[in-house]
């Protein structure tokens, strides 16, 4: 008699433990595909390598408003050759300059993971400004 | 072989194995310190960024320095710097009336609460030491255009806790906006009224918003920059752009530079310049 209760009981408690597990079955909450624009595709290289990108883009930028703003260093020679313009939104050769919209670079996967970097509260997209 | 093998191990006793695990132990316990002084003492940058350089065509000096000549300021050279610079930067303008349809319920704008990078201002507030019964009638109305002095002992650098403000090494003082926690210390320390902070969110007070320049969130001060951004790219600073000769921007430290000439050949006085802070902003009378 106990025997079944407590297997019953059991069933409950593994499945409760792996709600989150079996709840996200069925790929509603799919990690965002990376869409890059054309420019970018063409460009082939970005900053760094995509993975080392992926995991420290937020390094980067900081590193690079140290430079730009205390060091007037707005020139970046990548190790892989390449150079960049030190800027979020602004030039040809910023991160905007190439990624040129903002939704599918930033917005997708920021949603996606819940955070919200308050860089758009001063800096803007250069696409929305001008409309 | 085999034999000396045997003996060696019959030889190490616990205590030459305890000598041997204590100096190890010591040996980990201090590379971390030893890492941390040969960095420090290696030249370890802050910025460990070796590929970073400034653009080939950045306009540069040991220390920058203004000269006003007040002449040549006229009402319409005023109007247009202060535009040129509110459009440069992203200024708001509390006379500016929002787009209803952009920025929907905007509380009505408080004049007490303007940002201000370069403005008018009246000889005898602009230089209140200088006050005189006699002065000649004209000064009283005169125009005259005030701005950050970019203080060689700049009090702003000495208040921020936060080194959101700073100095750089070519004179120019310059905030980063990011570190500015909005203390407004620096607005108490500066005797020019340079500073201005952000009460509100600006965006619906800026006409058309120039997106070579950010904007800034509630709750930062902001100041005059010497359009660093600007000199960084070749260009001169928009007031020097926008007024028709009546400003110009140099090297201080460089005796051919135009500024010094202009120093030379001219008598010029300084704002306040009894309290010490040196300022770099000349006003040719």
């Amino acid at each position: 008699m106990s025997k079944n209760a407590i297997i019953a009981g059991l069933v409950v408690f593994v499945a409760a433990a792996l709600f989150p597990f079996w709840f996200n079955i069925g790929g509603t909450n799919a990690a965002p595909e990376v869409e890059l624009s054309a420019k970018a595709k063409a460009a082939k290289k970005c900053v760094l390598d995509k993975y080392d990108m992926r995991a420290n883009h937020m390094t980067i930028l900081n590193d690079w408003r140290t430079s730009v703003v205390r060091d007037s260093n707005r020139m970046y020679k990548s190790t892989n050759g390449k150079e960049f313009g030190m800027s979020l939104s602004t030039g040809e050769n910023s991160c905007l300059g190439c990624h040129t919209d903002k939704a599918k670079f930033c917005d997708k996967c920021h949603t996606y993971a819940s955070v919200a970097p308050y860089c758009w509260e001063c800096h803007t997209d250069p696409k929305e400004v001008t409309q | 072989m085999k034999n000396s093998r045997k003996s060696f191990l019959k030889k190490s006793s616990r205590r030459s194995f305890l000598k041997a695990a204590g100096i190890s132990a010591v040996a980990i316990g201090a590379a971390p310190a030893i890492k941390a002084v040969a960095v420090a003492s290696g030249g370890g940058t802050t910025t460990a960024l070796p590929a970073a350089t400034p653009k080939a065509e950045a306009l540069v000096a040991k220390r920058w320095g203004m000269v006003i000549n007040t002449g040549k300021i006229t009402d319409e050279v005023v109007e247009s710097v202060v535009a040129a610079c509110r459009n440069a930067h992203n200024i708001p303008d509390f006379d500016h009336k929002p787009d209803e349809k952009k920025y929907p319920n905007t509380r009505p704008s408080n004049k007490s609460q303007e940002i201000k990078w370069i403005w008018e201002e009246h000889y005898e507030h602009a230089f209140p030491e200088m006050e005189d019964e006699f002065l000649a009638e004209k000064f009283k109305s005169l125009p005259f255009l005030v701005t950050c002095n970019h203080c060689k002992n700049a009090p702003c650098v000495q208040a921020c806790p936060t080194k959101a403000t700073f100095k750089r090494p070519d004179g120019i003082v310059i905030m980063d906006f990011h570190r500015c926690i909005g203390c407004r210390f620096c607005m108490a320390a500066c005797p020019y009224g340079s500073r201005s902070f952000n009460f509100r969110d600006a965006r619906p007070f800026i006409d058309k918003i120039n997106p070579e320049f950010p904007v800034r969130s509630k709750g930062v001060v902001e100041k005059c920059n010497l359009c660093a951004e600007r000199l960084a790219n070749g260009q001169q600073p928009a007031c020097v752009e926008a007024s028709e000769g009546a400003i110009v921007v140099g090297d201080l430290e460089d005796p051919a530079s135009e500024v010094r000439v202009l120093l030379n050949e001219n008598y010029a006085i300084r704002r306040k310049q009894e309290l010490g802070t040196e300022p770099s902003v000349y006003y040719i009378m």
